[in-house]
């Protein structure tokens, strides 16, 4: 029997899988969207686990907003990807050192 | 509560929405030629939002007055102060921005138009009393900071600023989610008040795993070390008109959001998060300080000087009383006027061929070619440091006294000698400025718009600002009287 517990460890990984992936990636930013992907959807999957389990819809809504604002995170990180690379001519994690001291 | 009072007390964010889609269309069809007359009609609308706050503050008879939406959302005194602050602070460094922007040929109608969202997002971050609607409110205005943040396209910093902001910024927002679906989880709701009362029955481990995710994520908004390190390239790398709006609005937004989340949801567990405030706090401060010695880039250096600053914010909210609460909002409003006065005059500082001067090599001598400029910075950085007899002086008086009132007296004395180490860097801006020999040629004259926001800021900062005091302590009061009820 699956319960509360297996999906709450489920994406507790998946969340760290997400934040490691941040700070442990040495290779391309696309990536790191990848891992802010994994985040967000980490959290909506317990979302919609505790949802289930307490018998609640808030959660499944909350979900839904977390998406939508996944959706437009998404394509605000990519835009700015894009003007980067056009002035920079790399994405690789290890460039990105214009600004620092 | 009928829909109509939901709607009333929304108003300000309504009407800022409204107003924001029909710009948007403006600016799409206007194109650039619009965008001067964008910014106009986005000061207004702030400053009317500004104004229509400040009567619900009036009319605010604690926080059960201004609940709306099903208590999705309360306009009581707290967050109609904060939104005070908000708006005017936006509205302030929209009236300066344009300027910078033309010079490099890069201003658009769509700017204005992301300020306006951004605030529509903040005032909801103030006035969130639920779980969604603050998330939505943190996302709205982090979204278009992001944007904000790497407007100048062309350029390599701007845009580097830019993406380091966006994959700090949504790593932030997903550890506060992180931390809010274990709330919910664990409470069943997400209502403030909901998740209170399910604390104070019943206060589960992994609840407090929830609190500590939604304070680490918070402590990046506010950029509280440990989680600051994206402050200073941020600061240096965005527009400085960018950069202006980032260390006052949304600073005001973050430390709002904080300390309502703190008092309101988290009240019970005092405990519990008063020792992650007091760290913070006191790291802030510190390597705020430390952090500024060394740095040529005046940007930078207000970077550091803006975590410094939060973390005496900070030790208002350790307090965790209502004067510690009206010590934050005191701090707040003064810090907003001294931060927007200091960025105002660095836009002001341009050599003659229009480049803006940002290190401490441009600004040498200083007082020789721009006297009247050269000793409006003196004021504000000496009300940075918190010397008397300028206002910044006051609110740091308010938030130590706040701390040694519930009784955190070693707090407030490290405190206190940590912002004399503080004191170093905004003093070698005056040595800089007053004794060092001109080097660069400095234009001579700016723009009337930058005069009126500099005058208006030092005017506040100045020691007329302690006619304030009074009106200042009885606004904050009252809102910090917002939370009386939860403690």
């Amino acid at each position: 029997m699956i319960g509360i517990e297996h999906y709450i460890v489920v994406s507790a990984i998946l969340f760290v899988l997400g934040v490691l992936g941040i700070f442990l990636n040495r290779k391309n930013i696309i990536v790191i969207l990848m891992a802010i992907e994994l985040i967000l959807l980490s959290v909506n999957l317990q979302l919609v686990a505790f949802s289930a389990f307490l018998g609640d819809l808030v959660g499944q809504v909350f979900a839904m907003f977390v998406l939508t604002v996944a959706a437009a995170e998404a394509a605000v990180g990519l835009a700015i990807l894009v003007i980067y690379f056009r002035g920079r001519g790399t994405i690789a994690v290890d460039d990105v050192d214009r600004l620092k001291g | 509560m009928s829909y109509a009072t939901s709607l009333y007390l929304t108003g300000a964010e309504i009407g800022l929405s409204l107003a924001g889609l029909v710009f948007l269309l403006v600016a799409a069809w206007g194109g650039p030629r619009s965008a001067r007359m964008l910014t106009s009609l986005t000061v207004t609308a702030l400053i009317v939002a500004a104004i229509f706050s400040a009567q619900l503050f009036e009319q605010a008879t604690g926080e059960v007055a201004g609940r709306a939406f099903g208590d999705l959302y309360r306009a009581g005194a707290f967050g109609s102060f904060a939104k005070i602050l908000i708006y005017l602070a936006a509205a302030a460094v929209l009236v300066v921005t344009p300027s910078f922007f033309e010079q490099r040929g890069a201003y658009r109608g769509e700017y204005p138009v992301l300020m306006l969202f951004n605030a529509v997002g903040m005032g909801m971050m103030v006035s969130a009393t639920d779980l969604m609607t603050l998330y939505i409110g943190l996302e709205m205005s982090s979204i278009a900071s992001y944007v904000l943040a790497s407007f100048l396209r062309n350029d390599d910093r701007s845009a580097e600023a830019g993406l380091k902001y966006f994959v700090l910024g949504a790593l932030a927002s997903g550890i506060i989610l992180y931390g809010v679906s274990l709330v919910y989880g664990f409470t069943g709701t997400t209502n403030y008040e909901g998740v209170r009362a399910a604390f104070a029955a019943d206060f589960a481990t992994g609840a407090l795993f929830g609190v500590v995710f939604v304070l680490a994520g918070l402590a990046f908004k506010v950029s509280a070390v440990p989680f600051h390190m994206w402050t200073p390239d941020v600061y240096e790398g965005a527009p400085t008109p960018v950069t202006a709006f980032f260390a006052s609005a949304p600073k005001v937004a973050a430390m709002g959001m904080l300390v309502r989340m703190a008092m309101d949801p988290f009240a019970g567990e005092v405990d519990s998060w008063r020792q992650i405030v007091i760290f913070a706090a006191l790291a802030s401060i510190v390597v705020g300080a430390l952090g500024a010695i060394g740095q040529q880039n005046l940007k930078r250096l207000l970077a550091y000087s803006s975590i410094n600053n939060v973390g005496f914010i900070l030790i208002g909210l350790a307090a965790a009383t209502p004067s510690g609460i009206s010590g934050v909002m005191t701090y707040l409003a003064i810090y907003a006027a001294m931060v927007v006065g200091s960025f105002t005059a660095l836009l002001m500082l341009r050599d003659p061929e229009g480049n803006n001067l940002e290190t401490f090599a441009d600004i040498s001598g200083l007082s020789t070619r721009r006297p009247a400029l050269a000793w409006s910075l003196l004021a504000l950085m000496f009300s940075l440091a918190g010397i008397p007899p300028l206002f910044g002086f006051w609110g740091k008086f308010v938030v130590f006294q706040a701390a040694v009132q519930a009784d955190l007296v070693a707090l407030a004395a490290i405190g206190i000698a940590a912002s004399v180490i503080g004191a170093f860097y905004y003093i070698k801006f005056i040595k800089v400025m007053f004794f060092d020999e001109p080097v660069r040629e400095v234009e001579a004259t700016s723009p009337m718009s930058h005069w009126v926001v500099l005058a208006i800021c030092v005017a506040i900062i100045s020691p007329l600002g302690y006619l304030l005091t009074i009106p200042l302590g009885e606004w904050t009061a009252q809102a910090a009287a917002s939370f009386v009820a939860a403690m």
